[in-house]
Protein backbone atom coordinates (compact mmCIF):
# COMPACT_ATOMS: atom_id res chain seq x y z
CA UNK A 1 0.00 0.00 0.00
CA UNK A 2 0.96 3.26 -0.74
CA UNK A 3 2.50 4.98 2.28
CA UNK A 4 2.59 9.10 2.21
CA UNK A 5 3.83 11.95 4.48
CA UNK A 6 1.07 14.62 4.29
CA UNK A 7 1.79 17.01 1.99
CA UNK A 8 5.26 15.54 1.12
CA UNK A 9 4.97 15.13 -2.63
CA UNK A 10 3.07 15.95 -5.77
CA UNK A 11 1.47 12.59 -5.78
CA UNK A 12 -0.33 13.59 -2.32
CA UNK A 13 -1.45 17.18 -3.23
CA UNK A 14 -2.76 15.47 -6.82
CA UNK A 15 -4.91 12.63 -4.93
CA UNK A 16 -5.37 15.30 -2.19
CA UNK A 17 -7.03 17.42 -4.92
CA UNK A 18 -9.12 14.59 -6.71
CA UNK A 19 -10.63 14.04 -3.38
CA UNK A 20 -11.60 17.04 -2.47
CA UNK A 21 -13.03 18.46 -5.66
CA UNK A 22 -16.54 16.61 -5.30
CA UNK A 23 -16.37 17.97 -1.48
CA UNK A 24 -15.99 21.12 -3.01
CA UNK A 25 -18.57 21.09 -5.78
CA UNK A 26 -21.01 20.50 -3.10
CA UNK A 27 -19.77 23.18 -0.65
CA UNK A 28 -20.72 25.33 -3.76
CA UNK A 29 -24.06 23.87 -4.03
CA UNK A 30 -24.44 24.02 -0.49
CA UNK A 31 -24.14 20.80 0.62
CA UNK A 32 -21.44 19.12 2.75
CA UNK A 33 -21.89 15.56 3.15
CA UNK A 34 -20.10 14.32 6.33
CA UNK A 35 -20.29 10.83 5.09
CA UNK A 36 -18.23 11.77 1.92
CA UNK A 37 -15.90 13.92 4.53
CA UNK A 38 -15.33 10.91 6.78
CA UNK A 39 -14.32 8.92 3.98
CA UNK A 40 -11.71 10.73 2.66
CA UNK A 41 -10.33 11.29 6.02
CA UNK A 42 -10.40 7.67 6.31
CA UNK A 43 -8.55 7.18 2.77
CA UNK A 44 -5.56 9.96 4.00
CA UNK A 45 -5.55 9.08 7.39
CA UNK A 46 -4.66 5.05 5.80
CA UNK A 47 -2.15 6.99 3.25
CA UNK A 48 -0.66 8.56 6.21
CA UNK A 49 -0.60 5.88 9.13
CA UNK A 50 -1.22 2.62 6.99
CA UNK A 51 1.37 0.85 4.91
CA UNK A 52 4.73 0.01 6.38
CA UNK A 53 3.73 2.69 9.13
CA UNK A 54 0.93 0.74 10.47
CA UNK A 55 1.89 0.41 13.56
CA UNK A 56 1.68 4.05 14.32
CA UNK A 57 -2.02 3.38 13.00
CA UNK A 58 -2.80 0.61 15.67
CA UNK A 59 -1.03 2.86 17.86
CA UNK A 60 -3.12 5.74 16.85
CA UNK A 61 -6.46 4.14 17.37
CA UNK A 62 -5.67 2.92 20.66
CA UNK A 63 -5.05 6.48 21.83
CA UNK A 64 -8.32 7.58 20.31
CA UNK A 65 -10.41 5.17 22.33
CA UNK A 66 -8.61 5.98 25.49
CA UNK A 67 -8.75 9.85 25.14
CA UNK A 68 -12.18 10.14 23.86
CA UNK A 69 -13.39 7.33 26.87
CA UNK A 70 -12.03 9.62 29.27
CA UNK A 71 -12.91 12.83 27.62
CA UNK A 72 -16.56 10.94 27.85
CA UNK A 73 -16.24 9.88 31.72
CA UNK A 74 -14.85 13.34 32.46
CA UNK A 75 -17.88 15.23 30.87
CA UNK A 76 -20.23 12.80 32.05
CA UNK A 77 -18.98 13.75 35.66
CA UNK A 78 -19.23 17.46 34.75
CA UNK A 79 -22.67 17.19 33.62
CA UNK A 80 -24.23 16.07 36.48
CA UNK A 81 -26.60 18.11 37.75
CA UNK A 82 -24.95 18.45 41.00
CA UNK A 83 -21.62 17.77 39.51
CA UNK A 84 -19.12 18.76 43.17
CA UNK A 85 -16.73 19.88 40.07
CA UNK A 86 -13.65 18.72 42.19
CA UNK A 87 -10.47 20.42 41.71
CA UNK A 88 -8.58 16.77 42.07
CA UNK A 89 -11.29 14.78 39.24
CA UNK A 90 -9.78 17.67 37.44
CA UNK A 91 -6.13 17.23 37.90
CA UNK A 92 -6.26 13.99 37.39
CA UNK A 93 -8.29 13.86 33.79
CA UNK A 94 -5.37 15.69 33.02
CA UNK A 95 -2.62 13.90 33.70
CA UNK A 96 -4.48 10.55 32.57
CA UNK A 97 -4.55 12.44 28.91
CA UNK A 98 -1.05 13.87 29.20
CA UNK A 99 0.59 10.05 30.29
CA UNK A 100 1.20 9.00 26.94
CA UNK A 101 2.46 11.85 25.35
CA UNK A 102 4.77 11.70 28.46
CA UNK A 103 5.59 8.36 27.86
CA UNK A 104 6.35 9.16 23.99
CA UNK A 105 8.10 11.94 24.61
CA UNK A 106 10.61 10.52 27.76
CA UNK A 107 11.22 6.91 26.19
CA UNK A 108 14.06 8.43 23.78
CA UNK A 109 15.63 10.44 26.53
CA UNK A 110 15.78 6.90 28.92
CA UNK A 111 16.47 4.48 25.93
CA UNK A 112 19.10 5.90 24.15
CA UNK A 113 16.99 7.36 21.42
CA UNK A 114 14.64 4.36 20.93
CA UNK A 115 10.81 5.93 20.04
CA UNK A 116 8.08 4.77 22.05
CA UNK A 117 5.64 1.78 20.73
CA UNK A 118 2.74 4.10 21.20
CA UNK A 119 4.18 6.65 19.75
CA UNK A 120 2.88 8.41 16.14
CA UNK A 121 2.94 11.13 14.00
CA UNK A 122 0.93 14.13 15.46
CA UNK A 123 0.73 12.95 19.28
CA UNK A 124 1.08 16.27 20.25
CA UNK A 125 -1.31 18.23 18.50
CA UNK A 126 -3.84 15.52 19.79
CA UNK A 127 -2.85 15.80 23.13
CA UNK A 128 -3.28 19.68 22.87
CA UNK A 129 -6.89 19.13 21.95
CA UNK A 130 -7.81 16.58 24.37
CA UNK A 131 -6.22 18.66 27.19
CA UNK A 132 -7.86 21.68 25.97
CA UNK A 133 -11.64 19.84 25.73
CA UNK A 134 -10.97 18.63 29.35
CA UNK A 135 -10.19 22.28 30.54
CA UNK A 136 -13.05 24.20 28.81
CA UNK A 137 -15.54 21.05 29.92
CA UNK A 138 -14.61 21.70 33.68
CA UNK A 139 -15.37 26.07 33.15
CA UNK A 140 -18.47 24.54 32.08
CA UNK A 141 -17.88 26.29 28.78
CA UNK A 142 -18.37 22.32 26.87
CA UNK A 143 -21.64 21.52 27.71
CA UNK A 144 -22.39 18.31 25.38
CA UNK A 145 -19.89 15.96 24.49
CA UNK A 146 -20.60 14.32 21.28
CA UNK A 147 -18.25 11.62 20.91
CA UNK A 148 -18.61 11.44 17.18
CA UNK A 149 -18.02 14.79 16.41
CA UNK A 150 -15.35 14.81 19.29
CA UNK A 151 -13.46 12.39 17.33
CA UNK A 152 -13.74 14.24 13.92
CA UNK A 153 -12.12 17.10 15.58
CA UNK A 154 -8.83 14.59 17.16
CA UNK A 155 -8.89 12.92 13.58
CA UNK A 156 -9.37 16.36 11.50
CA UNK A 157 -7.24 14.49 8.50
CA UNK A 158 -5.18 18.19 6.69
CA UNK A 159 -4.09 19.21 10.74
CA UNK A 160 -3.77 16.23 11.95
CA UNK A 161 0.16 15.87 11.57
CA UNK A 162 1.50 18.94 13.04
CA UNK A 163 -1.38 21.70 13.69
CA UNK A 164 -2.76 24.46 13.56
CA UNK A 165 -4.44 23.44 16.89
CA UNK A 166 -7.80 24.41 16.81
CA UNK A 167 -10.34 24.65 19.17
CA UNK A 168 -13.45 22.22 19.59
CA UNK A 169 -16.03 24.88 19.78
CA UNK A 170 -14.70 26.48 16.88
CA UNK A 171 -14.36 24.05 14.76
CA UNK A 172 -17.82 22.01 15.49
CA UNK A 173 -19.20 25.40 14.17
CA UNK A 174 -17.62 25.37 11.36
CA UNK A 175 -17.88 21.64 10.74
CA UNK A 176 -21.63 21.59 11.50
CA UNK A 177 -22.85 24.31 8.70
CA UNK A 178 -22.18 24.79 4.94
CA UNK A 179 -20.88 28.73 4.17
CA UNK A 180 -22.77 30.71 2.10
CA UNK A 181 -21.63 30.55 -1.72
CA UNK A 182 -20.03 33.71 -1.42
CA UNK A 183 -17.83 32.92 1.23
CA UNK A 184 -16.83 29.77 0.31
CA UNK A 185 -15.73 31.50 -2.92
CA UNK A 186 -13.40 33.41 -0.88
CA UNK A 187 -11.79 30.62 1.22
CA UNK A 188 -11.60 28.73 -1.95
CA UNK A 189 -9.57 31.91 -3.26
CA UNK A 190 -7.81 32.01 -0.08
CA UNK A 191 -6.87 28.68 0.53
CA UNK A 192 -5.72 28.34 -3.38
CA UNK A 193 -3.13 30.95 -2.62
CA UNK A 194 -2.12 29.46 0.81
CA UNK A 195 -1.61 26.94 -0.94
CA UNK A 196 0.68 28.01 -3.66
CA UNK A 197 2.67 30.12 -0.95
CA UNK A 198 3.00 26.86 0.74
CA UNK A 199 5.00 25.38 -1.92
CA UNK A 200 7.03 28.63 -2.45
CA UNK A 201 8.57 28.27 1.31
CA UNK A 202 8.34 24.87 1.68
CA UNK A 203 9.46 23.19 -1.85
CA UNK A 204 11.73 26.17 -3.03
CA UNK A 205 12.96 28.70 0.04
CA UNK A 206 12.95 25.54 2.34
CA UNK A 207 14.78 23.77 0.10
CA UNK A 208 17.61 26.19 -0.50
CA UNK A 209 18.20 27.04 2.92
CA UNK A 210 17.39 23.57 4.51
CA UNK A 211 18.59 21.00 2.09
CA UNK A 212 20.84 22.89 -0.03
CA UNK A 213 22.78 25.63 2.41
CA UNK A 214 22.43 24.05 5.85
CA UNK A 215 24.82 21.06 5.50
CA UNK A 216 27.58 23.33 3.83
CA UNK A 217 28.02 25.92 6.67
CA UNK A 218 27.25 23.05 9.45
CA UNK A 219 30.06 21.66 7.66
CA UNK A 220 32.53 24.50 7.86
CA UNK A 221 30.95 25.05 11.48
CA UNK A 222 32.24 21.65 12.67
CA UNK A 223 35.77 21.93 10.72
CA UNK A 224 36.23 25.25 12.27
CA UNK A 225 35.52 24.23 15.76
CA UNK A 226 34.13 26.35 18.48
CA UNK A 227 32.41 29.82 17.85
CA UNK A 228 33.00 30.85 14.42
CA UNK A 229 31.47 32.70 11.41
CA UNK A 230 29.75 29.66 10.10
CA UNK A 231 28.24 28.85 13.22
CA UNK A 232 26.55 32.66 12.57
CA UNK A 233 25.84 31.05 9.27
CA UNK A 234 24.17 27.88 10.66
CA UNK A 235 21.93 30.12 13.00
CA UNK A 236 20.79 32.19 10.18
CA UNK A 237 20.41 29.62 7.59
CA UNK A 238 18.98 27.23 10.72
CA UNK A 239 16.48 29.87 11.67
CA UNK A 240 15.15 30.36 7.44
CA UNK A 241 14.81 26.67 6.88
CA UNK A 242 12.77 26.34 9.88
CA UNK A 243 10.17 29.54 9.26
CA UNK A 244 10.06 28.44 5.41
CA UNK A 245 9.69 24.52 6.38
CA UNK A 246 7.02 24.89 9.12
CA UNK A 247 5.08 27.98 7.71
CA UNK A 248 4.59 26.44 4.64
CA UNK A 249 3.22 23.54 6.31
CA UNK A 250 1.21 25.55 8.32
CA UNK A 251 -0.11 27.58 4.84
CA UNK A 252 -0.74 23.73 3.41
CA UNK A 253 -3.24 22.88 6.43
CA UNK A 254 -4.85 26.40 6.42
CA UNK A 255 -5.39 26.42 2.80
CA UNK A 256 -7.07 22.67 2.62
CA UNK A 257 -8.75 23.38 5.57
CA UNK A 258 -10.61 26.55 3.53
CA UNK A 259 -10.94 24.26 0.53
CA UNK A 260 -12.87 22.04 3.44
CA UNK A 261 -15.07 24.85 4.27
CA UNK A 262 -13.26 24.72 7.71
CA UNK A 263 -11.50 27.96 8.82
CA UNK A 264 -8.49 26.46 10.88
CA UNK A 265 -6.80 29.50 12.14
CA UNK A 266 -3.42 30.36 10.94
CA UNK A 267 0.05 29.55 12.44
CA UNK A 268 1.94 32.76 11.50
CA UNK A 269 2.01 36.41 11.21
CA UNK A 270 5.12 38.09 9.88
CA UNK A 271 7.14 36.44 12.71
CA UNK A 272 10.38 38.42 11.65
CA UNK A 273 8.83 41.71 11.45
CA UNK A 274 7.95 41.48 15.42
CA UNK A 275 8.93 44.46 17.25
CA UNK A 276 9.57 42.61 20.73
CA UNK A 277 9.57 38.91 22.22
CA UNK A 278 5.93 39.25 22.89
CA UNK A 279 5.03 40.97 19.91
CA UNK A 280 7.05 37.79 18.32
CA UNK A 281 5.26 35.06 20.08
CA UNK A 282 2.03 36.69 19.10
CA UNK A 283 3.47 35.90 15.33
CA UNK A 284 5.12 32.94 15.75
CA UNK A 285 3.44 29.28 15.29
CA UNK A 286 0.57 31.06 16.69
CA UNK A 287 -1.86 28.65 17.70
CA UNK A 288 0.81 26.79 20.09
CA UNK A 289 1.65 29.81 21.57
CA UNK A 290 -1.87 30.92 22.19
CA UNK A 291 -2.59 27.57 23.60
CA UNK A 292 0.02 28.04 25.94
CA UNK A 293 -1.40 31.37 26.83
CA UNK A 294 -4.79 30.37 26.79
CA UNK A 295 -4.46 26.95 28.43
CA UNK A 296 -1.13 27.00 31.25
CA UNK A 297 -0.42 31.34 31.55
CA UNK A 298 -3.78 32.55 31.92
CA UNK A 299 -5.03 29.42 34.41
CA UNK A 300 -1.34 29.65 36.42
CA UNK A 301 -1.74 33.41 36.98
CA UNK A 302 -5.53 32.94 37.72
CA UNK A 303 -4.21 30.56 40.32
CA UNK A 304 -1.79 32.03 41.73
CA UNK A 305 -3.00 35.77 42.19
CA UNK A 306 -6.61 34.15 43.49
CA UNK A 307 -4.56 32.20 45.83
CA UNK A 308 -1.86 35.13 46.49
CA UNK A 309 0.95 33.17 46.13
CA UNK A 310 3.12 36.46 45.60
CA UNK A 311 2.62 39.90 46.97
CA UNK A 312 3.33 41.77 43.74
CA UNK A 313 1.74 41.25 40.08
CA UNK A 314 5.59 41.69 38.44
CA UNK A 315 6.78 38.32 39.96
CA UNK A 316 3.68 36.53 39.59
CA UNK A 317 3.75 37.19 35.92
CA UNK A 318 7.56 36.86 35.47
CA UNK A 319 7.35 33.38 37.57
CA UNK A 320 4.45 32.43 35.25
CA UNK A 321 6.30 33.07 32.25
CA UNK A 322 9.82 31.27 33.27
CA UNK A 323 6.87 28.03 34.01
CA UNK A 324 5.03 28.77 31.00
CA UNK A 325 8.25 28.65 28.47
CA UNK A 326 9.75 25.69 30.62
CA UNK A 327 6.98 23.71 30.48
CA UNK A 328 7.29 24.78 26.19
CA UNK A 329 11.00 23.35 26.44
CA UNK A 330 10.01 20.22 27.81
CA UNK A 331 7.30 19.20 25.38
CA UNK A 332 9.67 19.84 22.60
CA UNK A 333 11.62 17.05 24.32
CA UNK A 334 13.51 15.94 26.95
CA UNK A 335 17.09 17.00 25.90
CA UNK A 336 18.94 19.89 27.56
CA UNK A 337 19.03 22.34 24.34
CA UNK A 338 15.19 22.47 24.06
CA UNK A 339 15.23 23.05 28.13
CA UNK A 340 17.66 25.76 27.35
CA UNK A 341 15.73 27.37 24.67
CA UNK A 342 12.37 27.14 26.64
CA UNK A 343 14.06 29.19 29.64
CA UNK A 344 15.65 31.30 27.33
CA UNK A 345 12.25 32.63 26.18
CA UNK A 346 11.12 33.03 29.61
CA UNK A 347 13.64 34.66 30.86
CA UNK A 348 13.53 37.13 27.47
CA UNK A 349 9.50 37.39 28.34
CA UNK A 350 10.45 38.78 31.61
CA UNK A 351 13.47 41.12 30.09
CA UNK A 352 11.01 42.44 27.88
CA UNK A 353 7.85 42.88 30.13
CA UNK A 354 10.66 45.33 32.15
CA UNK A 355 11.95 47.40 29.77
CA UNK A 356 8.20 47.51 28.89
CA UNK A 357 7.55 49.22 32.21
CA UNK A 358 10.73 51.11 32.17
CA UNK A 359 9.74 52.76 28.77
CA UNK A 360 6.15 53.56 29.80
CA UNK A 361 7.68 55.14 32.94
CA UNK A 362 10.31 57.09 31.19
CA UNK A 363 8.02 57.90 27.94
CA UNK A 364 9.11 61.50 27.93
CA UNK A 365 13.24 60.76 27.35
CA UNK A 366 13.10 57.70 24.76
CA UNK A 367 13.49 58.66 21.64
CA UNK A 368 11.06 57.11 19.60
CA UNK A 369 12.00 56.87 15.78
CA UNK A 370 11.95 55.22 12.88
CA UNK A 371 15.51 53.67 13.48
CA UNK A 372 14.64 52.63 16.91
CA UNK A 373 11.70 50.44 15.13
CA UNK A 374 14.18 49.09 12.82
CA UNK A 375 16.56 48.68 15.84
CA UNK A 376 13.95 46.83 17.93
CA UNK A 377 13.12 44.30 14.55
CA UNK A 378 16.81 43.89 14.40
CA UNK A 379 17.34 43.17 17.97
CA UNK A 380 14.28 40.97 17.83
CA UNK A 381 15.21 38.79 14.99
CA UNK A 382 18.79 38.10 16.18
CA UNK A 383 17.70 37.40 19.88
CA UNK A 384 14.84 34.64 18.28
CA UNK A 385 17.40 32.83 15.65
CA UNK A 386 19.85 32.54 18.45
CA UNK A 387 17.26 31.08 19.91
CA UNK A 388 16.90 29.01 17.43
CA UNK A 389 20.58 28.08 17.02
CA UNK A 390 20.02 26.52 20.66
CA UNK A 391 16.58 24.75 19.80
CA UNK A 392 17.87 23.39 16.77
CA UNK A 393 20.79 20.68 18.90
CA UNK A 394 23.53 22.26 16.51
CA UNK A 395 25.73 22.90 20.05
CA UNK A 396 25.14 19.92 20.95
CA UNK A 397 26.69 18.73 17.96
CA UNK A 398 29.39 20.87 17.83
CA UNK A 399 30.56 21.28 21.85
CA UNK A 400 29.33 17.58 22.37
CA UNK A 401 28.87 14.81 20.19
CA UNK A 402 31.12 16.23 17.49
CA UNK A 403 28.79 14.38 14.57
CA UNK A 404 25.65 15.38 13.08
CA UNK B 1 -22.58 56.61 32.54
CA UNK B 2 -24.10 53.84 34.38
CA UNK B 3 -23.25 52.00 37.49
CA UNK B 4 -21.69 48.75 35.76
CA UNK B 5 -19.52 50.97 32.90
CA UNK B 6 -18.30 52.86 35.93
CA UNK B 7 -17.01 49.93 37.74
CA UNK B 8 -15.29 48.72 34.61
CA UNK B 9 -13.59 51.47 33.55
CA UNK B 10 -12.63 52.29 37.08
CA UNK B 11 -11.24 48.61 37.33
CA UNK B 12 -9.33 49.57 33.88
CA UNK B 13 -7.89 52.45 35.21
CA UNK B 14 -6.75 50.45 38.23
CA UNK B 15 -5.32 47.83 36.10
CA UNK B 16 -4.11 49.95 33.59
CA UNK B 17 -3.15 53.09 35.19
CA UNK B 18 -4.80 54.66 32.08
CA UNK B 19 -8.12 56.53 31.35
CA UNK B 20 -9.56 54.83 28.99
CA UNK B 21 -13.46 56.50 29.23
CA UNK B 22 -12.75 58.67 26.16
CA UNK B 23 -11.58 55.95 23.99
CA UNK B 24 -14.08 53.01 24.79
CA UNK B 25 -13.37 51.83 21.36
CA UNK B 26 -9.74 51.43 21.46
CA UNK B 27 -7.96 47.99 20.74
CA UNK B 28 -6.31 47.62 24.37
CA UNK B 29 -4.36 44.55 23.68
CA UNK B 30 -2.85 46.15 20.37
CA UNK B 31 -2.49 49.31 21.92
CA UNK B 32 -0.29 47.50 24.66
CA UNK B 33 -2.47 48.68 27.76
CA UNK B 34 -3.98 45.02 28.23
CA UNK B 35 -1.76 42.05 28.44
CA UNK B 36 -2.79 38.02 29.68
CA UNK B 37 -1.62 38.85 32.82
CA UNK B 38 -4.56 42.30 32.97
CA UNK B 39 -6.59 40.24 31.67
CA UNK B 40 -6.64 38.10 34.28
CA UNK B 41 -6.83 40.87 37.01
CA UNK B 42 -9.54 42.11 35.30
CA UNK B 43 -11.52 38.32 35.64
CA UNK B 44 -10.89 38.37 39.21
CA UNK B 45 -11.54 42.36 39.36
CA UNK B 46 -14.66 41.50 37.78
CA UNK B 47 -15.38 38.85 39.89
CA UNK B 48 -14.28 40.83 43.42
CA UNK B 49 -16.32 44.12 42.76
CA UNK B 50 -19.28 42.79 40.52
CA UNK B 51 -19.66 38.84 41.55
CA UNK B 52 -19.19 37.64 37.79
CA UNK B 53 -17.96 34.79 37.78
CA UNK B 54 -16.26 34.52 34.34
CA UNK B 55 -14.06 31.46 33.95
CA UNK B 56 -10.88 31.63 31.87
CA UNK B 57 -12.07 29.66 28.79
CA UNK B 58 -14.93 32.33 28.33
CA UNK B 59 -12.01 34.76 27.76
CA UNK B 60 -11.67 34.98 23.69
CA UNK B 61 -9.51 38.31 23.16
CA UNK B 62 -11.45 39.44 20.38
CA UNK B 63 -14.73 39.16 22.25
CA UNK B 64 -12.76 41.43 24.74
CA UNK B 65 -10.80 43.66 23.83
CA UNK B 66 -11.97 47.08 23.52
CA UNK B 67 -13.62 48.70 27.00
CA UNK B 68 -17.33 48.81 25.18
CA UNK B 69 -16.84 45.26 24.41
CA UNK B 70 -15.62 44.41 27.91
CA UNK B 71 -19.05 47.05 29.65
CA UNK B 72 -21.31 44.69 26.94
CA UNK B 73 -19.79 41.59 28.03
CA UNK B 74 -20.44 42.35 31.41
CA UNK B 75 -23.77 43.54 31.38
CA UNK B 76 -24.52 40.38 29.58
CA UNK B 77 -23.22 37.76 31.75
CA UNK B 78 -25.17 40.17 34.95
Amino acid sequence: MMSFDPYGNPTYFILLFIALLPLMIGLLYGHRSHIYETIVSFVFLMLTFGGIKWKTGIALIIYLVYQICLVWLYSRYRQRPDSPNKGWIFVVSVILAIIPLAVVKITPAVAHGASSIIGFLGISYLTFKVVQTIMETRDGIIKEFHPVLFGQFLLFFPTISSGPIDRYRRFIKDYDSVPTREKYLGLVEKGVRYIFIGFFYKFILAYIFGTVMLPTVEHAALQAHGISWALLGVMYTYSMDLFFDFAGYSLFAVGVSYLMGIETPMNFNAPFKAKNIKDFWNRWHMTLSFWFRDYIYMRLVFFVMKHKVFKSRITTANVCYVINMLIMGFWHGETWYYIVYGLFHGFAMVINDAWLRYKKKHQAQIPHNRFTEWFAIFLTFNVVCFSFLIFSGFLNTLFFTGRP
Amino acid sequence: MDDTQATVLSILQDLTGEDVSGNMDTNLFDEGILDSMGSVQLLLELQNQLGIEVPVSEFERTEWDTPAKIVAKVESMQ
